[in-house]
């Protein structure tokens, strides 16, 4: 039983990885940057949870409500006043700011909320109920993970069927052929890294009640939204949703087959042997960085 | 319709367009004429704002040479750039969808005038761009530009890798585009053909517009001849 007990709970922390990696891949898709800061935005979202709980009472999954729009808007702003400066410019430039970005946000945060670890209980934190088999699924992972489904619906008929999505979408595949058909390229990038934001925000309220918070909680999906990213195709959000939850997987197996201390090895393994065997991931068109 | 007035334009440090000026007609089809690296795909690219130009360009009237390349989609010039530029994965109703992002409630009309144009695009509209042929992606990439309903249209070597078959096809569809009343500023390699259906031309040399004529006087000018012609 220990296989599917494993399974499954790789599925459900699958689904967070992946809804942390589709914001990766979109802004890197539509902007051709690679988001340092990704992991932070991601922590900022945990302590949003965590405050609108504590000091207002409402739900963490309520509490999406509210912190989707402002992480929109937070990005939104971010590109608009600092990102779009290095659009286009050597990767080193975008790779400083990015980093000088989350390092301002991480000490931030350092500052504001102190390095104590906070841990965001609510009535149902530990619950879980039994499969046959006696295989248990934690309640607010299942929650985490059908809000992840949702989301990851929402953002498919976005990008699939709006005028703006499509645009997205043609973007990321040709920015230069994009501006010639009239969009407006800038705007693009800042409703990328808008919606981005939005998502690794989620992820973080989503995982609240499962991790410790702390002003460096994020960095940890950092790399593992790299690797989902490569492993999905670089720019392909289709790819990341399902390389995260691949990546949940094998890691929830190789814990429970090698030891949790060689998980992290595992998935790292996995990531080189990506990029050494196939660099353009399962999805992927842009192999070349 | 379009008056361009000393143009300076390149690329970082370096030079690429001197002092520039020309000017296109309402209702003709102009060619530019120039050998490779004449910087003729740096004019198209300078007019559509995709690199930033210096010196006068005024269209209908009024000063774009400092709107966002958006901004003069938005005017009514379209460029169909060098290389097709395509988008891989949007199907072809999808290009063509962008090609119209400006002015989706025209689609329906548009797209049936495109379809006429191009019959073999209505044939697959679910193909991703990507995974059509050279010269379908050339009629795409034609078909997107003036889903944007142009009222100049700048087509960029449009006969490219083409057979010489297709790129009778695609010229006779520019014929039309202009017969419809789209004004055509037209780069070629095939200088013979595009000259023949051109009321003006011309003619740049590192760039710097050393001549210009009717596309007949071209045609018949020693310069062009030897240089272009082969004769
Ligand atoms: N993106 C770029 N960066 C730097 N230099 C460029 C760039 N694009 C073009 N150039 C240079 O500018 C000059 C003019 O190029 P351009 O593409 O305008 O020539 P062209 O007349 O269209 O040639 P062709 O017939 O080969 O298409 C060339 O010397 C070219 O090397
Ligand atoms: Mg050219």
């Amino acid at each position: 039983m220990l296989f599917f007990q494993s399974l499954i709970s790789g599925i459900l922390t699958g689904g967070i990885y992946a809804l942390a990696a589709m914001g990766m891949s979109l802004v890197f898709g539509v902007m051709n940057i690679s988001n340092f800061a990704h992991g932070d935005l991601m922590m900022l979202g945990m302590y949003m949870a965590y405050y609108l709980f504590t000091l207002l009472n409402i739900d963490p999954f309520l509490s999406l409500v509210l912190i989707m729009p402002a992480a929109f808007v937070f990005g939104y702003a971010i590109e608009k006043t600092m990102i779009n400066r290095v659009i286009g410019h050597p990767s080193e430039n975008q790779i400083l700011l990015t980093v000088g970005l989350g390092l301002i946000m991480g000490n931030t945060a350092l500052l504001a909320f102190t390095s104590d670890p906070k841990i965001l209980t609510t009535s149902y934190s530990s619950s879980s109920f039994n499969l046959p088999g006696d295989i248990s699924v934690s309640i607010p992972m299942l929650l985490s993970f059908l809000v992840t489904c949702l989301l990851t619906a929402v953002l498919y008929l976005f990008l699939s069927t709006t005028r703006t999505g499509m645009a997205l979408r043609a973007t990321s595949q040709n920015r230069e052929a994009a501006q010639l058909m009239g969009i407006d390229v800038s705007r693009m990038s800042a409703i990328a890294f808008g919606i981005g934001t939005l998502l690794a925000a989620s992820a973080g309220a989503l995982i609240a009640q499962t991790y410790y918070i702390d002003p460096f909680a994020g960095h940890t999906f950092l790399l593992k939204s790299f690797t989902i990213c490569v492993l999905g195709g670089l720019g392909s959000v289709i790819g990341a949703g399902v390389g995260g939850i691949v990546i949940g997987v094998v890691e929830a197996m190789s814990a429970a087959y090698l030891s949790s201390e060689w998980k992290d090895v595992v998935v790292f393994v996995l990531f080189l042997a990506i990029l050494l065997l196939r660099p353009r991931g399962l999805f992927g068109r842009k192999g070349e960085q | 319709m379009l008056e361009i007035r000393n143009l300076n334009a390149g690329y970082g440090e370096m030079p690429v367009l001197k002092s520039v000026s020309l000017s296109v007609s309402k209702g003709e089809i102009l060619s530019i004429v120039g050998s490779n690296g004449a910087g003729k795909s740096t004019l198209l690219k300078s007019i559509s704002g995709v690199v930033r130009a210096s010196g006068s360009m005024d269209f209908l009237g009024a000063p774009i040479v400092d709107l966002k390349p958006h901004e003069i989609v938005r005017r009514g010039i379209v460029h169909v750039p060098e290389g097709r530029k395509i988008f891989p994965e949007l199907t072809v109703s999808e290009n063509l969808r962008m090609g119209a992002f400006l002015n989706p409630q025209h689609y329906r009309s548009r797209i049936e005038m495109v379809f006429d144009l191009f019959p073999r695009l209505a044939e697959r509209p679910n193909q991703l761009g990507g995974t059509m042929s050279g010269g379908e992606q050339q009629m795409l990439a034609i078909a997107r530009g003036l889903m944007g309903d142009p009222k100049l249209l700048m087509l960029d070597e449009p006969s490219l890798g083409l057979s010489p078959l297709y790129a009778e096809t695609v010229f006779r569809s520019i014929g039309e585009i202009n017969r419809n009343g789209v004004t055509v500023l037209l780069v070629e390699q095939n200088v013979f053909l595009s000259l023949s259906i051109s009321n003006r031309g011309y003619v740049i040399e590192t760039g710097s517009v050393v001549l210009t004529g009717s596309g007949q006087e071209l045609l018949e000018n020693p310069q062009v001849k030897k240089a272009f012609l082969g004769m």
